[in-house]
C-alpha cells in the first residue's frame, strides 16, 4: 500500500515537471507544420496522383488530427476511466460511418447514371 | 482530469480530490469533451455532403478555377501557429509561477492570429461571391460555402469567447474557475485546427488536384 503511494507521489512529481515545459507544444508544433508541408508539396508538384495521393495526403490529416489530441488536447490524462476518450472514440466511429458510407454508397449513383 | 486543473493549485488541494469528492470543475471538463464530440458529428455530416456534392458543379466554376493557393496556405499556418500559442498559453496556467500578464500575452497573439484568418476568409467568400460563385450557384458551392463557413463561424465564437476570458482573468486572476476555462478554450482552438486541417485537406488539397 505504501509503496504504491509513494509511486503515486512520483508519477505526480513527473508530471508537475512535464507540465511547465514547452517540450511536447513545440515537438507538436513541429510535427504539424511537417505534416502540411508533405501533402502540400505532393499535390502541388504532381509527384504522385489519383487514389494513391487522396490515401496519402488523408493519412497525413488523420496523424495531425492524432498530434491535435496528444500534444495539445491531453487526451491522455485524467482520472480513470476515461469517459472522455470512450466518447470521442464512439464519435469518431460515427463520423467513420457517415462520411465513408456516403462517399462509398453515393459512387453506386455515378455508376448507374 | 481532476489533476489537469489541480495540478497549479498545488498538493493540499491535490490531495482534496485524491479523496473521490465530486470535482465540478472536472466534470465540467468532460461535458465539454461530449460537447466537441457533437460538433465532430455536426462536421461529420457537412463533409459527408460536401464529398458527395463535390462534382456536381452544374456548369458552374469547379474547385480547381476558384481557388486561391497562397490564401488557403496562408490560413492553414496561421490557424496552426495560432494552436501552438494557444497551447503556450494553457501552458502558463499550469506552471506553478504562471504569469496573468503573459498568459493573457499568449491570448492575445492567439487571438489576433484567429482575427488574421477571419480576415482572410471573408476575404477568401468575397472575392468568390463577387466573381458569381455564390452559395446558389451550383451544389458544390452549397456545400462548400456551408462546411467552410460553418467552421469560420466557430473561430469567431471562439474569439469572442477568448476576448471575454482575458476580460475575466484580467479581473479575477486565476481561480478554480477561471483555469478550467482557460484549459476549456484550449480544447476548443485545438478542436478547430483539427477541423481545419480537415478542409484544408479535403476542401482545398482535393479541390486544387
Amino acid at each position: 500500500m505504501a509503496g504504491g503511494q509513494q509511486h503515486t507521489a512520483n508519477s505526480d512529481h513527473e508530471n508537475h515537471g512535464d507540465h511547465g515545459s514547452p517540450k511536447l507544444y513545440i515537438i507538436g508544433y513541429i510535427l504539424s507544420i511537417v505534416l502540411t508541408i508533405i501533402p502540400l508539396v505532393l499535390v502541388l508538384n504532381h509527384v504522385m496522383s489519383g487514389v494513391p495521393l487522396v490515401a496519402t495526403i488523408t493519412i497525413m490529416a488523420i496523424l495531425q488530427f492524432l498530434i491535435q489530441l496528444f500534444f495539445f488536447m491531453h487526451i491522455t490524462e485524467g482520472e480513470k476511466p476515461a469517459y472522455h476518450v470512450m466518447t470521442l472514440a464512439l464519435g469518431v466511429i460515427m463520423v467513420f460511418t457517415i462520411v465513408a458510407g456516403s462517399a462509398w454508397i453515393m459512387t453506386f449513383n455515378a455508376s448507374v447514371s | 482530469m481532476a489533476e489537469v486543473i489541480s495540478q497549479p493549485v498545488g498538493h493540499q488541494h491535490g490531495h482534496d480530490h485524491a479523496h473521490g469528492h465530486v470535482d465540478q470543475e472536472s466534470l465540467k471538463i468532460l461535458g465539454f469533451w461530449i460537447f466537441l464530440v457533437t460538433d465532430c458529428l455536426l462536421f461529420g455530416t457537412l463533409f459527408a455532403t460536401f464529398i458527395v456534392l463535390r462534382t456536381h458543379t452544374d456548369g458552374g466554376p469547379t474547385g480547381k478555377e476558384i481557388f486561391d493557393i497562397p490564401t488557403f496556405i496562408a490560413e492553414t499556418f496561421i490557424l496552426l501557429t495560432s494552436s501552438f500559442t494557444s497551447g503556450l498559453a494553457t501552458l502558463e496556467m499550469r506552471k506553478n509561477n504562471g504569469s496573468v500578464q503573459r498568459l493573457i500575452g499568449w491570448l492575445i497573439v492567439t487571438w489576433i492570429l484567429g482575427a488574421a484568418f477571419v480576415g482572410l476568409e471573408i476575404k477568401e467568400f468575397t472575392h468568390l461571391a463577387l466573381d458569381g460563385a455564390t452559395i446558389s450557384r451550383s451544389a458544390f458551392l452549397s456545400g462548400f460555402f456551408t462546411l467552410v463557413g460553418t467552421h469560420g463561424l466557430h473561430v469567431s465564437v471562439g474569439l469572442i469567447w477568448m476576448l471575454a476570458l482575458m476580460i475575466q482573468v484580467g479581473r479575477y486572476g486565476f481561480t478554480a474557475v477561471t483555469k478550467r476555462k482557460i484549459y476549456i478554450v484550449g480544447l476548443y482552438w485545438h478542436f478547430l485546427d483539427a477541423v481545419w486541417i480537415f478542409l484544408f485537406t479535403v476542401v482545398y488539397l482535393i479541390g486544387v488536384m
